[in-house]
């Protein structure tokens, strides 16, 4: 264990820590807007420096290692000066449009304006207008907005191993750009929507609805498959209007296109609400309960075998079932119906 | 006996650009053409290109060597050849009229040469001209001879430092590279060059490269690198060519490949062309690039010494740092460390520019003060103007006002007074130089460079480049002088690299030393050097004026009047400052105020 103090506090952490993280053990709050504890350490925002003994300048809190003896201050005149600058020079080159924007409520930037307590800028002066529009369906990108923290980068190829954007240009015009310039044409998983510190990466489908008023936040668990990540909806009278996850559940906040984006059917019309059942071939489809459904089922399995064996039935279990029901679907099929014919459709 | 004659002609880029090449073709056919008459001669000439030596405001340079005696020749033409090879060649009778002057040997004379000593004197194309003046015994003895450790401890010992800008100690960064233990070390050549205006690496890779490669095949056993890189910007093609032509010859001659020198030792060393971003001379910029990524610098530690290249053990040194080290094997650490000042060894290349009458490539025993390096061996400034300030450490260096000209010329030196060594450019201003206009012109560079990863970086200096622009332009503020220097200071405290911790220097030190021409334009709303046109107004002197009619065809708002050969006149009240007539006026006659 490596021993260092912050803020006159002692703190003991282990080996390869960096300084922001033993700070955080303290429960002291350094400022960040490009650190993810869940990607790896880039230091570009330079919000959270701090100053360490014996060196002649701040050093980023989240880049450093802990060393042993270290002697860390995350507070000071000077490093508020740095700091305040800092936000200034991000709001200078920024739309000043919260009232408008769906990331309100939801912005590191926001947040840290609020903090600096920053309402006249001295840095006023160009602004950058990148006016092109992405088209695809999932993803609002602003790039007026982009903070360049680099987070959706580094997730979408840290995580999820797929590089679709990267940067370009250099000095003010430096942006985050997918190759050529083309619309974004990826997995969609959204992580990068979810990272994202500010407004300029949103999700299209929650683009215009209620952002905090009234809005319910439920945890659950997402149906698509077994994998089963923790989710949480956001809900507005009857409707779900967004799907996000937290960073400490057990799927560390990362989701796939269908968990994310493929909300919809839960308020769709279209969707199924009870069993159906067909009971002669070409008869219609007729509503029923699920007693119904299970007893008519159950009956005809019971005929079946009694007529043809036990090998005349099959099931076929269902990806978007839990471990746990997959296991007593096989289990129904081998000790209750005694027969191997149980498959799954992840196989095809 | 016959006597030999050596001719040696100036094909560095600087010597090329002047005819060099249209020289040394006038030289063959002179030759062919004489040789009839004349076999002999021709039998003992040899025909010679030789790398920048330095004074290329003179080219095509030409040395002529009958029998030992060597005179130089300056701004010599293929017309002129005919009579070099008949006159001095053959008949041995020097053109006393186109040799050069007091000033070039005053020039050189003042200079202590190391890294550039072989420059402009053997063939950069040929390994065996380097192994005429001793090439590769450093590295055979080193590699034959002496332990790793024994190495690093002689260029502890020697003192020298870092050439490529940060001015580390060298010997102490491979110690640090040595003590990790790794299956795989990199030792990279950073000839990456960024700085406007600079070309010290560009003239040591194309006048004498297999120094350079001799300093990596030491630094590589040093540390136990079996793979080396040549980060080498792909706008020096002279510079590349001649590289990859000398690494050829290296391997032809087994001093890299395998088995080096007959030892165990193995170095394959490739080379990697830059695409010319300022950046990636940054060390962990420069290893990204190399590693297939955009070139953004990384945070600082982890150190390249202990996780650089493809995250193993990496020694990243300059050209001229390497190139110093074949000199240090060979004539010792004592010798080097004798040279120089107490805290920085050897001498530095200079890369010399601006106002002044000798412009460039230099080198001085470092310690040397500014004046002697302005003064004597750059003979003063050009057209008897006065002295203003010397900027050195490219972009992103100091300006240095008259009253440190006696400031010795070293890392502690030049930091000292707010200004840096950097790669070793100097650009001399005079009185005509706005100080304003300059450090504008050198943020321009570091903004558009920038990388834009840091926030400070890549929107302080384009804020203090608005400023610095608006002040300029008659726009400054109440304040702009000491908001300017606030965000100067945050940026330069705050950023990720070398790039933006630096930039601010330029506006740092001439607020510093020029305050008051930053006064000057933002409350008398006045240019004191008459450079910053949206501050003058332009006339036409009645009394000069020959009525030609050039500025009123160059004004593209018509804001100038008059009848043909009759003085013509400005109206101020369109006149956009544009300073087009002042440029046109071929009889000074279009004055600014
Ligand atoms: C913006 C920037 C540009 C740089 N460009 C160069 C360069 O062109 N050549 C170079 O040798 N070093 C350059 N450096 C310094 C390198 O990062 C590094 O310190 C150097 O190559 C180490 O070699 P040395 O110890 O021999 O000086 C640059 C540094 C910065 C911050
Ligand atoms: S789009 Fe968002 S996550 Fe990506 S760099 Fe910009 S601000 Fe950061
Ligand atoms: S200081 Fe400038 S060049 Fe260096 S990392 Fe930051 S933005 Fe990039
Ligand atoms: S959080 Fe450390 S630099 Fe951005």
């Amino acid at each position: 264990m490596l021993n260092l103090n912050i803020d006159g506090k002692d703190v003991s952490v282990a080996k390869g820590t960096t300084v922001l993280e033993a700070a955080q053990k303290l429960g002291i709050d350094v400022p960040t807007l490009c650190h993810d504890a869940r990607l790896k350490p880039f230091g570009a925002c330079r919000l959270c420096i701090v100053e360490i003994a014996g060196m002649p300048k701040p050093v980023t809190s989240c880049t450093t290692p802990a060393t042993e003896g270290m002697v860390v201050k995350t507070n000071s005149e000077r490093l508020y000066r740095l700091r305040k600058t800092t936000v200034e020079l991000l709001l200078s080159d920024h739309p000043n449009d919260c009232m408008v924007c769906s990331s309100s409520g939801d912005c590191t930037l926001q947040e840290l304006a609020y903090l600096y307590g920053i309402r006249e800028n001295r840095f006023v002066g160009e602004v950058r207008d990148h006016s092109r529009i992405d088209h695809n369906p999932f993803i609002i990108r602003d790039q007026n907005k982009c903070v360049m923290c680099g987070l959706c980068v580094r997730v979408c190829d840290e995580v999820q191993g797929v590089g679709a954007i990267g940067y370009s240009e250099r000095g003010f015009e430096a942006k985050v750009i997918t190759p050529f310039g083309h619309d974004l044409d990826c997995e969609f998983c959204g992580q990068c929507v979810s990272v994202c510190p500010t407004g300029a990466l949103t999700g299209s489908l929650w683009s215009g609805k209620p952002r905090s008023e009234g809005v319910v936040k439920t945890d659950t668990t997402c149906t698509y498959c077994g994998c089963g990540c923790n989710i949480t909806l956001r809900t507005h009278g009857d409707k779900v209007i967004r799907v996000e996850s937290a960073s400490d559940n057990h799927n560390r906040g990362w989701l796939c296109v269908k968990g994310r984006f493929g909300y919809e059917f839960i308020n769709s019309n279209e969707r199924l609400t009870t069993p159906l059942i067909r009971k002669e071939k070409g008869a219609p489809f007729e509503k029923a309960t699920w007693e119904e459904a299970l007893d008519y089922v159950a009956g005809k399995f019971t005929s079946l075998q009694q007529q043809h064996g036990s090998d005349s039935v099959a099931g076929l279990c269902s990806a978007r079932c839990t471990n746990e029901e997959n296991y007593l679907f096989q289990k129904l099929f081998r000790a209750g119906l005694g027969t191997n014919n149980v498959d799954h459709c992840a196989r095809y | 006996m016959n006597s030999e004659i050596v001719v040696s002609v100036c094909m560095g880029t600087g010597g090329i650009a002047a005819g060099g090449d249209m020289v040394m073709k006038a030289f063959q056919e002179e030759f062919a053409e004489a040789g009839v008459a004349n076999a002999t001669v021709v039998e003992h000439s040899r025909l010679h290109k030789v790398g920048c030596r330095g004074f290329c405001a003179r080219d095509v340079l030409v040395d002529i060597s009958v029998n030992g005696i060597v005179s130089t020749y300056q701004y010599i033409q293929p017309d002129m050849v005919k009579r070099l090879v008949s006159d001095h060649c053959i008949g041995a009778r020097p053109v006393s009229e186109w040799l050069v002057g007091d000033d070039y040997h005053t020039f050189h004379d003042n200079q202590t040469k190391i890294v550039l000593g072989d420059l402009g004197k053997i063939d950069p194309e040929s390994i065996d001209e380097y192994i005429r003046v001793d090439g590769y015994k450093a590295a055979e003895k080193v590699l034959t001879t002496m332990t790793p450790a024994e190495v690093i401890e002689t260029v502890k010992k020697s003192g020298l430092r870092g050439r490529g800008g940060g001015g580390f100690p060298t010997g102490v960064k491979w110690g640090f590279c040595a003590a990790n233990d790794s299956d795989q070390y990199y030792i990279i050549c950073n000839a990456d060059e960024g700085d406007p205006g600079a070309f010290m690496d560009r003239s040591v890779v194309e006048g004498n490269p297999h120094a350079m490669i001799e300093g990596m095949i030491i630094g590589a056993y040093a540390i136990g690198a079996t793979v080396g890189y040549v980060y080498i910007r792909a706008e020096y093609p002279l510079a590349v060519d001649r590289l990859h032509l000398a690494l050829k010859e290296a391997k032809e001659k087994g001093f890299l490949g395998e088995k080096l020198f007959g030892t165990d030792f193995n170095l394959k060393i490739k080379v990697k062309l830059g695409a010319g971003a300022f950046v990636c001379g940054e060390e962990t910029a420069l290893i990204a690039s190399i590693e297939g990524e955009r070139g953004m610098p990384r945070a600082k530690p982890p150190f390249p010494a202990n996780k650089g290249l493809w995250g193993k053990p990496t020694i990243i040194n300059n050209v001229e740092t390497f190139a110093n080290l074949p000199h240090i094997l060979n004539k010792g650490a004592d010798w080097y460390a004798a040279i120089g000042s107490a805290k920085s060894k050897g001498t530095k290349v200079i890369a010399l520019t601006g106002k002044i009458r000798n412009t460039g490539l230099i080198e001085i025993p470092m310690g040397m003060p500014l004046k002697e390096i302005i003064f004597n061996i750059g003979g003063g400034i050009e057209g008897d103007k006065l002295f203003k300030a010397v900027q050195t450490g490219g972009p992103s260096g100091g300006c240095i006002p008259q009253q440190h000209i006696d400031l010795p010329v070293d890392y502690e030196g030049l930091a000292s007074v707010g200004s840096m060594m950097g790669s070793g450019g100097m650009v001399v201003l005079d009185e005509t130089d706005c100080m304003v206009n300059i450090s504008k012109f050198f943020l321009e560079f570091t903004q558009s460079e920038s990388c834009g990863k840091c926030v400070p970086c890549r929107l302080g200096t384009k804020r203090l480049l608005e400023i610095l622009t608006r002040i300029t332009e008659g726009e400054g503020k109440e304040g702009d002088i000491e908001l300017l220097q606030e965000l100067a200071e945050d940026v330069r405290d705050s950023s990720l690299c070398g790039l933006g911790m630096s930039a601010p220097n330029p506006v740092l030190s001439t607020i510093k030393y020029f305050r008051h021409e930053y006064e000057a334009h933002i409350k008398q709303k006045k240019c004191p050097a008459k450079v910053c046109n949206k501050l003058l107004t332009f006339f036409i002197r009645q009394d000069m004026c020959v009525g030609c009619g050039m500025c009123m065809r160059a004004c593209s708002v018509n804001a100038i009047s008059g009848e043909k050969k009759q003085p013509h006149k400005i109206d101020n009240s369109l006149c956009i400052q544009c300073g087009s007539c002042f440029d046109a006026c071929k009889f000074s006659a279009v004055l600014k105020e």
